[in-house]
């Protein structure tokens, strides 16, 4: 039951955040009165969450968070990112039907409203995309823009209301979190718990029907039901959190957490917990931020926190950040070129039937066709990682014991290569030299056993040329102490 | 609630004749306004759905605003406050360079987290346009005093201020609002550029290969489209908003593309579709008191749901025709 225990440790982060803030909020009023008078840094007021507001729109904050980057998980590994967009537009006349029905700002009215409109919002672009020629994005953009319209329309009526010039509807539009009452804490803590229980007990189910909807279906699956009702818990989640992020910004919300977490690692159930740690972590950081200013909304901060941690995550992930691979890249290149050197000193040894130890710059200029600086800096390198030592008054560099024992390993992997090549995919021997050249670096000690193997330890490479083996040369030792390059060769 | 305070009576006098009698001075601008641009984007819009980057024009959209309030912050620090006197060209072309620097930026940031990492590229749309839409959000909220928008403004426009803005003279003539004006040039220049380059737009829009082996080189005609969009989407931005924007960009085309299939007449189709979607905004807008340009969408999508229908019942009655036939038995080799 390996896959199961991230999860588990969700369910308990999850716990732990309730117990954390729900707790306090329950007994918020009484401590709020207590502390009201004093005169506090904004900062330190919400730090120490003496204030009840502070408190409701933390927790509301981190909820929303949460069941967003869960939720949003699977819309990035579906391909469905602007599916939430739409989403999030369409809800709009759905909040303000709801606000009509109920005369006031009731959570609960303008819960209904919004989920019914954005589910509408969810048929409407499947039913343009199957009945029409019209591709996904025209469709996705039609339902979005058209039910936006249709809300902006309401809303403006709404507004020339008498009871709804102070409704504070337009806050839906960019949301603030200051405005967290008790209600929206309590629907946003059910949607919550919903999404997360929802992804722990059908975890198996969604997980298929996302990446294999054609053999979710061969064993069975009802596809449909859980596509429309991940659309549903979608929906909720969105609609939950409008009041904090609002309409125009909560789809940054469901994709930037998800979209960092997919950075960050390959397995669902990881993405699935760093989604809603990173949701939770913007959550709070835009809270935070928009609690330092005076009027700052919150959504937008909320949504550049969560752009900040993608940013780090697209730089800097372990093995997808670009920083990362570039870095890789880099070292690994440099290590390539070590290796070249190394094997440039062997081969220059090699051919003077291993006379003396040192090898001068000036050869390995000349056999490496470079200038004696670029030599230089080449030897400096060897040195630098502990292959070879460097003698300025000869001005030569001798192998160390494990450098030469990496050489040998180079100049072994070479010519196994060449020789497997003419030998099993009888490549003509003049052809395999240049992919030999790319094939040392990465060879392996067990490919290099099996090919040992199947070559029957041969001891020659097509050219002619022996094949080291590390343990032979080792055994045999130099076979001149001398330091001196042999006549002819210094500078 | 009772449903009359919010739906008022419809009083022909005031919402049907008024505006083409006595207040056609002031409507008739709206009218203009809002006709010309449903053009320009109506046009630009149908080689975006060719290319099916519709969703690219909603990123642009959104991320147009950090451009404007950028290039607004920029302009008063450099050029000091904005005085009351008219600066309406200086103003037009801080707005241009804004938005086409915005609209680059956006392209390229979505090209690169697209192309330099594993995130899709809805992903990477959603990601680019929510973070610079933030952005311009944080930015006009703290340089309220330098930045001459308005978080309202830029959700669902004010066309219905474009009569009250100060007027062009040239030569001795006076030739309308600004605002319009403005969308004149950009809708002239939109049409002709699509007769133009033709060719080229097309070409590349539905075969990239061909295009470059003809000597079109295929991202430069991508860049250029994304940079007239930019100027076609902030000329629009002042009137009908960022959100609003989107709808005018795609309805007109997808209407016009369930009724017919040849390119020509689909561009015909988007300036009656435009003609006939202001109209009817205008007057259910009167009718409803709610935004101008919100009710000119919804005309228009309501334009599209009476194609969307057609096209059903259609296609409804040629399946049964085909099934009613019966199929022929085949013969015995």
């Amino acid at each position: 039951m390996k896959p199961r225990q991230p999860t588990a440790l969700l369910a308990f982060a999850l716990l732990v955040v309730f117990a954390v803030l729900l707790a306090p909020a329950a007994e918020a009023a009484k401590i709020g009165e207590l502390t009201g008078n004093s005169v506090r840094d904004q900062a330190l007021r919400f730090l120490t969450l003496r204030d009840p507001a502070v408190r409701y729109a933390l927790a509301g904050s981190m909820l929303l968070g949460i069941s967003c980057g869960l939720l949003g998980a699977f819309l990035v590994v579906r391909r469905l990112a602007l599916v939430g967009d739409a989403l999030s537009h369409a809800v709009l006349p759905g909040v303000a039907a709801g606000f009509l029905w109920s005369q006031t700002k009731d959570p609960f009215a303008i819960f209904v409203g919004a989920v019914i409109a954005g589910l509408l919002g969810t048929l409407v672009v499947e039913g343009i995309k199957q009945t029409t020629r019209l591709k996904e994005d025209a469709a996705l953009g039609l339902v979005l823009a058209g039910f936006y319209a249709v809300g902006i329309c309401m809303v403006t009526m709404i507004q020339r209301l008498p009871t709804g010039a102070k409704s504070g509807i337009d806050k839906f539009l960019f949301g603030q979190a200051a405005a967290i009452g008790p209600r929206d804490l309590q629907l946003m803590a059910v949607v919550a718990v919903l999404a997360t229980a929802t992804v722990l007990v059908f975890y198996k189910e969604l997980l298929v029907a996302s990446f294999d909807a054609a053999f979710a279906r061969s064993i069975g699956y009802p596809v449909r039901v859980i596509h429309y009702s991940l659309m549903l818990l979608l929906a909720f989640s969105v609609v939950s959190a409008l009041q904090a992020v609002g309409v125009v910004l909560v789809s940054a919300m469901l994709i930037t957490p998800a979209a960092a977490a997919y950075l960050l690692t390959d397995r669902m159930h990881r993405m699935l917990l760093y989604a809603a740690v990173i949701g939770l972590v913007s959550g709070a950081l835009g809270c935070f931020l928009s609690f330092l200013g005076s009027n700052l909304p919150t959504g937008p901060l909320m949504v550049l926190s969560g752009s900040a941690l993608f940013t780090a995550a697209f730089l800097f992930a372990s093995r997808h950040g670009v920083v990362t691979r570039w870095w890789n890249h880099r070292s690994s290149a440099s290590r390539v070129r070590r290796e070249n050197t190394l094997k440039t000193v062997y081969r220059i040894l090699e051919d003077r039937k291993f006379h003396g130890e040192g090898v001068s710059l000036r050869e390995l200029a000349e056999r490496r066709r470079e200038t004696i600086e670029d030599a230089n800096r080449q030897a400096r390198d060897l040195v630098r990682h502990g292959l070879a030592t460097f003698h300025p008054a000869d001005l030569c560099v001798l192998l160390t014991p494990v450098g030469r024992q990496r050489a040998i390993e180079l100049v072994r992997n070479h010519r196994l290569w060449e020789l497997y090549l003419t030998h099993a995919a009888h490549i003509p021997a003049d052809h395999v030299h240049e992919d030999a050249e790319r094939i040392e670096h990465v060879l392996g000690e067990d490919v290099v056993r099996e090919l040992e193997r199947r070559l029957n330890y041969a001891d020659t490479d097509p050219h002619g040329r022996p094949i080291p083996t590390p343990n032979a040369i080792q055994a045999a030792g130099p076979v001149e102490t001398t330091r001196r390059p042999p006549p002819g060769y210094g500078l | 609630m009772n449903l009359s305070t919010l739906i008022p009576t419809f009083d022909v006098q005031s919402v049907v004749i008024d505006p083409w009698t006595t207040d056609f001075s002031e409507k008739g601008w709206i009218l203009l306004m809002g006709f010309l641009t449903s053009v320009a984007c109506g046009w630009v819009g149908q080689h975006l759905l060719l290319r099916r980057m519709a969703l690219m024009g909603d990123a642009i959209s959104h991320s147009i605003l950090p451009g404007l309030a950028t290039a607004f912050l920029v302009a008063s620090f450099l050029f000091g406050q904005r005085s009351e006197s008219s600066h309406a060209a200086r103003d037009s072309s801080v707005m241009l360079i804004g938005a086409i620097g915005a609209g680059w930026i956006t392209t390229l940031l979505i090209g690169l987290i697209h192309r330099r990492s594993r995130i899709k590229q809805d992903a990477a749309i959603g990601i680019v346009f929510a973070t610079l839409f933030a952005i311009g959000v944080v930015l006009i909220t703290l340089f309220a005093d330098h930045v001459d928008l308005d978080a309202d403004c830029v959700l669902y426009g004010e066309i219905g201020f474009v009569p009250f803005q100060e007027t062009l003279r040239a030569f001795g003539l006076t030739l309308g609002p600004v605002p319009v004006a403005r969308m004149a040039v950009v809708t002239l220049l939109t049409v002709l550029a699509t007769i133009f380059f033709y060719k080229e737009l097309v070409i590349s829009s539905f075969d990239a290969g061909l295009a470059t082996s003809l000597g079109i080189h295929a991202p430069t005609v991508h860049l250029l489209l994304m940079g007239w969009l930019s100027v076609v989407v902030v000329s629009a931005f002042e009137s009908v908003g960022a959100i609003l924007v989107i709808a005018m960009l795609i309805v007109p085309g997808a209407t016009a593309a369930l009724i017919v299939s040849r390119l020509p007449s689909l561009f015909t189709l988007i300036v009656l579709h435009s003609a006939i979607s202001s109209v009817a905004g205008l007057h259910l807008a009167l009718w409803l008191d709610c935004s101008i340009a919100g009710a000119m969408v919804v005309a228009g999508c309501f334009l599209f749901t009476l194609a969307w229908a057609t096209h059903a019942l259609l296609r409804a009655r040629d399946q049964r025709h085909l099934i009613a036939q019966p199929l022929p038995t085949p013969t015995p080799l």
